[in-house]
């Protein structure tokens, strides 16, 4: 049904016959109007790729050229392959698939939990447990961000993914859980009757009943979810020192050091923009695969919310 | 739900099973809640009252860190100022930015899935990789901004941007600006302006209001709720900003951009003054609920639910 909302947007005021020729003018000048402005902003806010791109295929010494050009005389892709050789980036895209993929699968399994535990069941406190949830949403990670630094310090897991991974596990989020509960509030609730009369335990209704049913809503938490976590920078940043157990984001800020080391006998800013876009494309490489769920995710959060 | 089940015979009833249950779908959370918020917010409402610096046991000093920010830290007024030059400047552009791109790919054009796309991909990368694009887009002599300026405004003197005191606060602003127009706030915009029933623009042109009227009098009230979410999350947002600065900027120059989390951030991690550091955070979320209670409180004013009536 959302699908139905997202591309339905035909305003009635277009369809309306045109009764003058004068009008039929005036709509078409309009209609020209929108379509550059269309153009002119997607020309805007695809520039800085189009100038990463052609930056990443650049010689060192055509980068510094001056009058700037935009197009590499011929497009070195060695660069891309020479990114690995200076730095462990392969290292590092590997880490941060291994911590967020794990960190998604934790953060919906256990939101998935708590939304149904939410939505489904009675128990004395659950609103108030529930508001609680809510009210950590208003919290800024700052506040958190030192004692938790400080309890894993004390538990000897510094400078180790499992302060980015672990809590994972445990809830997800206040976000995660939100969604989750609003999306299994829309299931009917005979589902679960009927399978309790035929003497289903609650594990078996969530895990064969309701699950298989909210696999849209689980692949849209998970997409949210792992695109924020391959993101993610102060937290990873803080924890990790190590140089190989880096995750991206932290490598792209070292990287960065090295590409404007100014020991370096020339320019690297070419790598850099490679760097940068082997970062960003497997973010729109999801983004393309799943772009219905997600849409939809966001929309559904603003709407609900 | 007094129905009797096969179930509900062994001890606990019906609804001590449920009970019990629940319970135990939501233990995960409860540890987690516990574990990773509660008790950290605990102890860092603890340690602001304390000198930390790791190494030894915290020292409890009562109000000396609140004191020492507020009289003794020049550089804490400044982030503090910088913040929120930052956060007046783009809340509003970006909501009213994201409100015009919606309204655009709401206009029925063909192609709006594509244009939809490029309005998207920007806020799709990621900060750290954003930030290091927009310092190479912004380099003062070589980057085709300053080219732009030079050669087709035929302004001699360009900025330095990120290298410019002056210059650099307004680099992250456009550099934010391009992540966030056509972001979140512009999907949920969408979505928003597709649930305006089609009949009153159609009762609006009967009665013989024009577009502006017609977006005046109908579009923005049904929006207001969808404004009013997006103004809450995009200034406490634009708050916390840290990660643009600390990659593209680091601060400065000269502190140019030394943002309230990026204070946070040093003197914590750099100068290891744990119990300092807590006080400030808890600043800001003292500032960040504060702005929230009064947009809640000034929203009943302005944001118009159109359930409320109806039902």
């Amino acid at each position: 049904m959302a699908q139905e909302v997202m591309t339905r947007s035909t305003t009635p005021a277009l369809r309306k016959p045109l009764t003058d020729s004068g009008a039929r003018r005036q709509q078409l000048l309009g209609r020209t109007l929108l379509y550059t402005i269309a153009i002119v902003a997607s020309i805007l806010f695809m520039m800085p790729f189009a100038w990463t791109v052609f930056s990443s295929l650049k010689s060192p010494s055509e980068l510094y050229m001056f009058p700037p050009s935009w197009l590499p005389t011929t497009p070195r892709f060695a660069n891309y392959a020479e990114v690995f050789d200076v730095s462990p980036f392969g290292r590092w895209l590997w880490n941060s698939v291994i911590v967020a993929g794990l960190a998604t699968f934790g953060a919906v399994l256990s939101a998935a939990l708590t939304g149904y535990s939410f939505a489904r069941f009675r128990y004395p406190g659950r609103d108030l447990i529930f508001l609680l949830t809510l009210g950590t949403l208003m919290l800024p990670a700052e506040v958190t961000l030192i004692p938790l630094y400080l309890l894993f310090n004390k538990a000897g897991w510094l400078d180790s993914y499992r302060p980015l991974i672990v809590p994972s596990f445990f809830g997800g989020g206040a976000f995660l859980i939100f969604m989750m509960r609003q999306f299994f509030l829309t299931l009917p609730r005979d589902l679960d009757e009927a399978a309790r009369i035929d003497g289903a335990g609650y594990l078996r209704i969530f895990w064969q009943i309701i699950l298989p049913l909210s696999i849209p809503a689980l692949v849209t938490a998970a997409i949210i979810t792992f695109i924020g976590e391959w993101n993610s920078f102060l937290f990873p940043y803080i924890i990790l020192n190590t140089k190989e157990k880096f995750t991206i984001g932290i490598g792209i800020k070292y990287f960065q050091t090295i590409a404007s080391n100014i020991d370096s006998i020339e320019p690297r800013e070419n790598l850099l923009m490679a760097a940068g876009m082997m970062m960003t494309a497997p973010i729109l490489v999801l983004f393309f695969a799943a772009q219905r769920y997600f849409v939809q995710g966001i929309a559904m959060s603003g709407i609900k919310g | 739900m007094t129905v009797t089940t096969p179930t509900a015979r062994r001890g606990l009833g019906l609804r001590g099973r449920e009970a019990v249950a629940g319970y135990l779908f939501l233990l995960p959370w409860l540890i987690g809640l516990l574990c990773f918020v509660i008790g950290p917010m605990v102890a860092s409402g603890y340690f602001s009252f304390a000198k930390y610096d790791i190494v030894n046991t915290p020292e409890f000093v009562g109000l000396k860190n609140y004191q020492d920010i507020f009289t003794k830290d020049r550089l804490f007024w400044t982030s503090l100022k910088l913040t929120f030059r930052y956060a007046i400047i783009v809340v509003p552009l970006s909501l009213i930015g994201s409100l015009a791109a919606a309204m655009l790919l709401n206009q029925a054009l063909k192609g709006t899935t594509l244009f939809r796309t490029f309005f998207f991909l920007p806020h799709l990368t990621p900060v750290a990789a954003s930030a290091v694009l927009w310092a190479w887009m912004f380099n003062p002599d070589v980057g085709p901004i300053n080219y732009f300026i030079r050669n087709n405004l035929g302004i001699e003197n360009a900025p330095g941007w990120f290298r410019d005191p002056q210059w650099a606060m307004s680099g992250l602003i456009i550099m934010a600006m391009w992540g966030a127009i056509g972001g979140n706030t512009m999907l949920i915009f969408l979505a928003g302006l597709q649930g305006v029933p089609q009949e009153l623009y159609e009762a609006a042109s009967i009665d013989g209001a024009g577009i502006w009227t017609k977006f005046r009098n109908v579009t923005i009230p049904l929006l207001t709720p969808t404004i009013f979410f997006n103004m809450v999350l995009g200034i406490i947002g634009a708050l916390r900003v840290f990660t643009a600065a600390f990659v593209a900027t680091a601060g400065g120059p000269a502190y140019a951009t030394w943002f309230y989390s990026l204070h946070i951030y040093t003197r914590a991690f750099k100068y290891f003054e744990m119990g300092y550091a807590s006080a400030l955070a808890w600043i800001l979320f003292f500032i960040m609920f504060v702005f929230t209670f009064i947009q809640f409180r000034a929203s009943r004013r302005w944001v118009y639910y159109a359930g409320e009536v109806n039902e």
